[in-house]
């Protein structure tokens, strides 16, 4: 239960381009404890989707060292990776990613095919949870045919679906208009606070990130601010600009 | 698992159908072209080999040969100068089954109002086991029949069938050039010979009726060639040295001097027309191969444009914990689906093809479950080894530049 879910030293990335290495992450450390509410902010290419992308395993650091629940994601192999995004971490994007051709409950079910869950507890599960982002009478429908902020609770509910540890959201409210992201936010912090997940957000919006507890900014690939969110300066809360 | 895989690929082809008809059909034109093609192939050479067969097996044909008379050279068959005698002695050697005199000629055969003109042939009874031929109705003739020259006949079917139609022939009396030949049997179906004669159009008479009554030559006791069969493959060799030396001595042909008969092997005159049908049968397989494989690149193209397309998915589908075995499966089972149906209807599209060509251009066809077998075989392999590149490609994308792909 000590064992942090997200510790982070001295973590270094760069891309590589025919200008030559670009750095992104210069020497980031953080720690984030079980049952914390995160939100990072930044300018656009400060290097917070990048942060973002390694600790979701979808990306790797340059160097430094990783360890999500207490494993160093560098030893291991694709596969583990995989297994990791699967049952871990539970991955909310700013674009939604449903798959279009599909429906709703078998967009949320898609996590467990690849756990082996046997259909029929697959759709109940996919149903339980569309009850709960107050979707179920959707369950055949496609993602098409429902609005931003629906599709955005589909992908929350498929997120959940594995009752992940930890919960990356990325720019979650950034296709949405401010009354439904609200409502997003308010299902992030029941979700943090009832069921005790880990959440990590990237945000632009200063009202988004007050629904966190803690407040991480970073500028030009450093954490320039790492503290509690009501102790936070408006320098550190001001959107995307400078 | 394997069922939701096939579920995804099933609904991923579902959602451009064009476009998987499209690839499908490559795949149906090219087993379809192998199954007809075969078919054909095959059908040609069980022709060859049915009248092989018919043929009588490990069989020499013995020709009288040239003969060089003051100067002017005479070629084959000119020349009367074998004899039933040569046959007899052709019988006796060792590893020779059976040898038989041949005196054909035509006549007309006369039964009540019917005629019908046909190929006659005196002979002794060795010819029934020399061409392998047997009856079908009543009983060969015998050698007192030979030695006394009786006028007896048996009748192929397709003389049967003009002059009696549905009636028996048998102990019935036909005319053949005005003369009364009585019917003892009647030969059993042989069909087409290799160079598309009907075999069934015959009469057999003993060899000295044909020589003494029906065509009477000028060489009293000649015969146009000699039929012999030896008793094995592996002595047809031996036997056809044993033939010359026997009929030079018996001709009394000094040493150097030219043979005056020819001896040819027909079991290896045989043998080349049924290699030649067994390599058009080949060729015509390896052309329609040739579709196979524009299929199966069709598949591949398809597949490529399919993975490249669906890069943002198969990010988001890494992002939620897909192993790249996971979508290699899915990417795989795609082209094999798409494969193994276009396959199966290629196979019906070939198997009607084949019916068709046999019913409209009376060839024969010969569908065999091997090349049955062999195109499903193939299809699943062209499916696998096509659709590898495509979904390896998939697979093997990092997450995180696939799910950025726009």
């Amino acid at each position: 239960m000590n064992t942090p879910v997200i510790h982070i030293e001295h973590l270094f990335k760069e891309y590589v381009t025919e200008a030559g290495a670009v750095p992104v992450l210069k020497d980031v450390s953080l720690t984030v404890n079980q049952g914390e509410f995160l939100a990072i902010m930044g300018a656009s290419g400060s290097g917070k989707s990048t942060l973002m992308n390694i600790v979701g395993c979808l990306d790797v650091a340059t160097s430094g060292q990783y360890l999500l629940n207490g494993r160093d994601v560098s030893t291991l192999t694709g596969d583990e990776l995989a297994h990791l995004r699967n049952q871990v971490i539970g991955f909310v994007f700013q674009g939604f990613n449903l798959l279009p051709r599909v429906t709703l409950e078998e967009n949320i079910a898609l996590p467990l095919i690849y756990r082996g869950v046997p259909r029929a507890e697959r759709l109940a599960r996919a149903n339980a949870l569309l009850d709960r982002v107050g979707l179920g009478a959707h369950n055949r429908s496609r993602p098409n045919q429902i609005s931003g902020g629906q599709q955005q609770r589909i992908a929350i509910a498929r997120a959940l679906v594995n009752e992940p540890k930890l919960l990356l959201a990325d720019e979650p409210t950034g296709n949405l208009d401010t009354k439904t992201s609200y409502e997003i936010m308010d299902i992030f912090s029941e979700l943090n606070q009832r069921d005790g997940i880990t959440i990590v957000l990237v945000t632009h919006e200063p009202d988004v990130a007050r629904y966190a507890q803690r407040l991480i900014r970073l500028s030009d690939g450093r954490i320039v601010y790492d503290g509690a969110v009501a102790h936070a300066g408006p320098e550190h809360l001001e959107p995307a600009s400078s | 698992m394997i069922g939701d895989m096939l579920h995804e690929a099933w609904s991923a082809m579902g959602a451009n159908r064009t476009r998987t008809f499209l690839t499908m059909l490559g795949m149906v034109i090219g087993v379809g072209a192998v199954i007809l093609m075969l078919a054909i192939g095959q059908g040609a050479q069980k022709r060859v080999e049915d009248s092989i067969a018919s043929m009588g097996s490990n069989l020499f044909i013995i020709l009288s040969g040239s003969v060089t008379t003051g100067g002017v050279r005479l070629g084959g068959g000119a020349t009367p100068t074998l004899n039933a005698a040569d046959a007899q002695a052709i019988s006796e050697l060792s590893s020779v089954s059976a040898a038989a005199p041949m005196v054909p000629g035509s006549a007309q055969l006369v039964y009540g109002p019917n005629n019908w003109g046909t190929q006659v042939t005196g002979t002794t009874p060795s010819f029934l086991t020399v061409r392998d031929w047997g009856l079908s109705a009543g009983f060969p003739f015998a050698d007192s029949d030979v030695r006394s020259a009786t006028q007896v006949v048996l009748l192929g079917q397709t003389v049967v069938q003009n002059l009696f139609g549905d009636e028996d022939p048998i102990g019935k009396t036909i005319r053949i050039n005005n003369s009364p030949y009585t019917i003892l049997g009647v030969l059993a179906k042989k069909g087409q010979s290799l160079d598309g004669r009907d075999q069934d159009d015959t009469a057999v008479v003993p060899v000295t009726t044909a020589q003494r009554k029906l065509f009477g030559t000028r060489f009293g006791g000649s015969v146009r060639f000699i039929m012999a069969q030896a008793d094995s493959d592996d002595a047809m060799p031996r036997v056809e040295i044993a033939i010359n030396e026997l009929l030079r001595q018996r001709h009394r042909i000094r040493e150097g001097a030219e043979d005056d008969f020819t001896v040819r092997n027909m079991t290896a005159m045989a043998d080349t027309a049924a290699e030649t049908a067994q390599v058009m049968s080949l060729m015509l397989g390896a052309i329609a191969s040739i579709s196979l494989l524009v299929g199966g690149i069709g598949i591949m193209n398809i597949m490529l444009v399919s993975v490249t397309e669906r890069t943002r998915e198969i990010g988001i589908r890494m992002a939620i914990g897909a192993r790249g075995n996971d979508i290699l499966l899915q990417f795989l089972l795609e082209a094999i689906i798409i494969s193994v149906i276009g396959c199966f209807v290629g196979v019906l599209v070939g198997v009607g093809g084949a019916l068709a060509v046999e019913l409209l251009a009376g060839m024969t066809v010969l569908i065999t479950p091997i090349s049955i077998i062999t195109a499903f075989a193939v299809a699943a392999a062209v499916g696998i080894f096509f659709g590898w590149y495509p979904a390896r490609k998939a697979a093997g994308m990092r997450p995180i530049d696939a799910l950025r792909y726009q």
